[in-house]
């Protein structure tokens, strides 16, 4: 990973030049560790997580009818949700922790599915959706 | 890095919040509102979790399990119970 690293170090003299040095390069490759690169990895994810969040809440405000909604709001609970998870634990980085994050995740993915088909059943069942904006409508004989 | 980040997460999901409060609030029928409020529900996991990562502590996240709990028990009731269908 660091292929400066396996040089010799470098006379004291090259170092008081202030110049770049295979020894300042050294130091700056020290400086990237993994753990470095995953806190910027969480931080990418954070906001890629926030930033669905919003886009979803546009979404949720602007759409017509219920099912159009619901299908705005579901981005920021399944995805948006695990990425902010996957944030966290890059940059929380214990074992203990890693496993209540896990916890969260596989909640969060095991409910949301029930809950959405139980908020779009009640949602066609009492006719609160467009008719218009339908494709195909698969229960239209019941 | 921490601070950018800390300011760029707080903005974000706050608008968020605020738009999803709007639709909670302007919202025709209660499924309109239950969406709405779950998807509040998801933002404010992200900003529970967004405050975790950021100062690196690992005590709220107990509470992540409760939200992503609530939301579910929350929207599944108010869907199943509150909501009139017709027979």
């Amino acid at each position: 990973m660091t292929p400066a690293a396996g040089l010799p170090p470098p006379p004291t003299a090259a170092d008081r030049l202030g110049a770049v040095t295979p020894g300042a390069v050294a130091d700056w490759l020290g400086a990237v560790t993994p753990g470095a690169v995953a806190d910027w990895l969480g931080a990418v994810s954070l906001v890629a997580g926030a930033l669905l969040s919003l886009a979803a809440a546009i979404g949720v405000l602007r759409f017509p009818d219920a099912l159009t909604r619901m299908h705005a709001a579901t981005k920021p609970q399944v995805l948006g949700v695990l990425l902010l998870l996957l944030g966290v634990a890059l940059r929380l980085r214990s074992p203990a922790d890693l496993g209540m994050i896990a916890l969260v995740g596989v909640l969060q993915l095991a409910t949301a599915p029930v809950a959405a088909q139980m908020i779009g059943r009640a949602a066609y069942r009492s006719g609160r959706l467009d008719r218009k904006l339908l494709d195909a409508d698969e229960l239209a004989e019941h | 890095m921490n601070t950018v980040l800390a300011a760029v997460l707080a903005s974000l999901l706050s608008v968020a919040a605020l738009l999803a409060l709007i639709r909670l609030y302007r919202g025709p029928s209660l499924l309109d509102r239950v969406i709405a409020a779950d998807m509040l529900l998801a933002t404010m996991i992200g900003a529970v979790g967004a405050e975790a990562a950021i100062n690196r502590h690992a005590t709220t996240l107990p509470v992540l399990v409760v939200l992503a709990l609530l939301g579910f028990v929350g929207s599944v009731s108010l869907v199943r119970f509150a909501v009139r269908e017709r027979p």
